[in-house]
């Protein structure tokens, strides 16, 4: 997928230091992840060797080097979700959708990340999948969101 | 309403509000207030609970009902995507205020019952749907026979200062928070006082840091205002990483002009001509809201160039920070600001004197400065009231846990921990019984039975051995295993640890491989490995006091703080987990013991074909027996049987 980066870097003109992480975060919210040609393309703006990119862009959780899956899920695992299972969902999760922490599958259906915490702890433990929240949620629901959403693929091919 | 008559009210507000330092005298002004300020209306107006907590219980799906109904009906009403009153398990809610009638608040509110509520509400009948009450309201009628919403036991031991406002305005409103009498502090401050004043009315206020520290605010201010630099900058660390604590988060989104208005206090105060708002970049709905309300304030013409022709200039910006735990230290912060690794690095020089660009830099915590406002407007002596004698305020937690009320609650300082959890809390929630509380991942602190009744103080808690924490409060029952949670939180601080320096880059892995070796089995252990492992059990609290002493910040400091609170209060279930490898609260699963029970096993050898250490021996169509000493406790026999023959122990 071509992106336009010019379009990007107009809105910072000043070509500065700070504007690194704010150039990545949009050009991430934009194309879905960082590709080697974006982090070169911002590189060459910012007059920023591409390593030096690569040391700030990974030292980050949010950034992303690869696609995320048809089906992104994050599993929030911070402390009231831990004590709630969060846990053993992971486990039973990573078995479920054959991927671990930070990785998409090879058809790029499914793709797992783990946060520290979302911010809902009277809800937990929860999960989100392309911006849909679960909440309270147990290994049998787990199971049977998985399985719909396997089932509604299957139907559609 | 009009552009036009939004114009005029947003004049009226600055002309007749926020220039007029005799406003408060002033009866005449009461009754255009309470308009603006939404106490009285004109027709019925619908609040929907609409925070990111409410939004995930559901608030989306409610609203769209409730705008879906209201356009079929064609009833004039105004709908408000509201903040966040604080109790999470009654969520969503949706508050419905009639002319002249007091507003009234409903929970649980899911999309299927909007049908009910407004067609019975806008017929000035009262739905039978639950209620958690109406809000106390001297000007208009309040209902019959209905509770009080401000005597709910989750809100009738709070403190609500800095929640006040939170749920009850419309969040992106410039007018209705002036009129609820925001901004006026800083008009005022702005116009009467020095900067050095106001540093010695937050000194006066003894307002301590709310990010954990407890560092004297007004000392930390006075100290960059001396600071001589041609550029100072003011930074409001938004960024909140501590698991288990999203207070910040609810109220910038219930009540983002209050961080706007304390800023702009903040920035005066200490000769900045530059602030920024640090926030994490997930928090999406908090940075759209503040984003909007910033655009109002500037509208106002409170944010920018010789505001209220006083001669001062404050730029204010909203920065998105990336994800890493350790942004919330101030050091990392800046470094990230400007847009490198955020690494700390040491103290002194502290950022008062060389933070941001090498330029002085005061970075506050939310909480910390959403009191400010506060503290200007109503005086020292007012804020002194609430409190202790050591700590003033009141403190912010996340209650969340085996807690029957959870959510964002407001605590005088001084309340003990067990008022906390049963005035408050409304008690356990399940029939387990209570174990402990855990104050945050950043301070690995625990309130356990014996230090219940500790009272919320700075120095109190000291004396017990734990800190304030950031605000995360989950109440833990019988059902938790405190090795595991300690073991969580070495493996959240080897994960999160910047790599900078060695203590905690290399000592929270060396605790976790200790850690993980005692809540698992020995996995084909060699007999030196048995030695191994002991021995680094035996180290583990030198260990800590090394890390907690040499690292560089204050995160690595405190990330042995779990294994050591559990060492100190938990001692028997560590041994347990050590010497009888077993696991009370049944959560080390690696821990428990498998067994085959020779009446329901078939001899099919499912269990013996997967068994990944050839632990199971047996002849088929006979029973199969496990060799405990091989068996590494995986479960897979148990999850492949199907006769419900493998048990666990």
């Amino acid at each position: 997928m071509e992106i336009d980066t010019a379009q990007i870097f107009q809105k910072f003109p000043n070509r500065r230091r700070e504007d690194l992480i704010p150039i990545l975060q949009s050009t991430q919210d934009i194309h879905g992840f960082l590709s080697e040609e974006i982090v070169n393309a911002v590189a060459d703006y910012l007059e920023i060797s591409a390593n030096k990119i690569y040391g700030v862009a990974t030292f980050y959780d949010n950034f992303r080097f690869g696609p995320v899956g048809r089906y992104h899920f994050r599993l929030c695992h911070g402390t009231a979700c831990h004590v709630a299972g969060a846990a053993t969902l992971l486990k039973e999760l990573e078995k479920l959708l054959n991927v671990s922490d930070r990785e998409t599958d090879k058809k790029g259906l499914f793709s797992l990340e783990v946060v520290n915490c979302v911010g809902a702890c009277g809800l937990a433990p929860l999960i989100e999948i392309n911006d849909q929240f679960y909440t309270n949620i147990t290994l049998d629901k787990l199971k049977d969101l998985v399985g719909s959403i396997r089932d509604k693929e299957n139907s559609t091919l | 309403m009009t552009s036009g008559t939004a114009r005029d009210t947003r004049q009226f507000l600055i002309d007749q509000v926020l220039l007029d330092p005799q406003r408060g005298a002033n009866a005449s002004l009461k009754k255009p207030l309470s308009h603006i300020s939404g106490e009285r209306v004109h027709r019925p107006v619908i609040y929907v609970g609409m925070a990111t907590c409410g939004r995930i219980a559901g608030a989306d799906k409610t609203h769209a009902a409730i705008q879906e109904y209201l356009q079929d009906s064609g009833s004039d009403v105004d709908l408000v995507e509201g903040g966040c009153v604080g109790l999470c398990t009654e969520e969503p809610l949706v508050d419905v205020q009639l002319p002249g009638k007091a507003r009234l608040s409903f929970s649980r509110v899911t999309a299927d019952k909007v049908q009910t509520l407004l067609d019975d509400m806008l017929n000035d009948n009262l739905p039978s749907l639950p209620l958690l009450g109406q809000y106390k309201n001297p000007i208009v009628q309040q209902w019959d026979q209905v509770p009080f919403v401000e005597e709910h036991p989750f809100f009738a031991q709070q403190h609500r200062m800095l929640l006040e406002h939170c749920g009850v305005i419309d969040p992106v409103s410039a007018e209705s928070y002036i009129a609820k009498g925001g901004y006026w502090a800083f008009a005022d401050t702005i116009s009467r006082h020095t900067p050095d004043q106001v540093c010695d009315i937050i000194t006066r206020s003894s307002l301590a840091g709310r990010g954990g520290g407890g560092f004297p605010t007004g000392k930390k201010w006075a100290a960059a205002l001396k600071a001589v630099s041609d550029q100072k900058y003011f930074v409001c660390n938004a960024f909140e990483s501590d698991p288990g604590s999203h207070m910040n988060r609810t109220i910038i989104e219930s009540n983002p002009h209050r961080l706007i208005e304390a800023v702009l206090i903040g920035a005066y105060a200490v000769g900045a001509s530059k602030a920024y708002i640090f926030i994490r970049e997930e928090f999406t709905l908090a940075v759209e809201r503040l984003e909007k309300a910033l655009g109002q304030a500037r509208e106002v013409g409170l944010v920018g160039h010789h505001i209220f022709d006083s001669g001062v200039n404050i730029e204010l910006e909203v920065k998105k920070g990336a994800r890493a735990f350790v942004c919330g230290e101030e050091t990392a912060l800046i470094s990230s600001i400007e847009g490198k690794r955020a690494m700390p690095s040491s103290k002194p020089p502290y950022p008062s004197q060389k933070g941001l660009w090498n330029k002085p830099t005061i970075v506050n915590n939310v909480e910390t400065l959403f009191n400010v406002p506060l503290i200007m407007k109503n005086g020292v002596e007012w804020f002194r009231s609430a409190g202790t004698e050591n700590s003033k305020g009141t403190k912010l937690f996340t209650l969340s846990g085996s807690l029957c009320y959870t959510g964002t609650a407001e605590v005088p300082m001084g309340m003990s921990f067990k008022d906390i959890i049963h005035k408050i809390g409304g008690g356990m929630a399940t029939d387990k019984d209570f174990k402990a509380i855990v104050l945050g991942i950043n301070s690995g602190s625990f309130i356990t039975e014996e230090t219940l009744d500790t009272r919320l103080d700075f120095e109190e808690m000291k004396k017990t051995g734990a800190s304030l924490g950031s605000g995360a409060f989950v109440v833990l029952d019988q059902n938790v295993c405190m090795v595991d949670l300690a073991r969580f939180f070495t493996a959240y601080f080897q994960k999160e640890s910047c790599g900078k320096c060695i203590p905690c880059r290399e000592g929270t892995a060396r605790m976790l491989e200790v850690m993980e070796n005692v809540t698992r089995k020995p996995d084909k252990e060699k007999s030196f490995q048995t030695l191994e492992r002991f021995k680094g059990v035996m180290q583990l609290k030198s260990l800590a006091s090394v890390i907690s002493e040499t690292s560089l910040c204050s995160l690595g400091k405190s990330s042995p703080n779990a294994i050591l609170n559990v060492l100190k209060y938990f001692k028997e279930e560590f041994d347990a987990h050590i010497f009888e490898r077993k696991c009370a609260a049944n959560v080390c699963t690696d821990l428990k013991d498998f067994f085959i029970d020779v009446d329901a096993c078939t001899g099919c050898t499912a269990c013996f074909k997967k068994c990944p250490v050839d632990a199971i021996i047996g002849s088929p169509r006979y029973p199969h027996f496990i060799v405990q000493d091989k068996c590494i406790g995986c479960g897979i026999c148990y999850d492949v049987c199907k006769f419900n023959a493998v048990i666990v122990k």
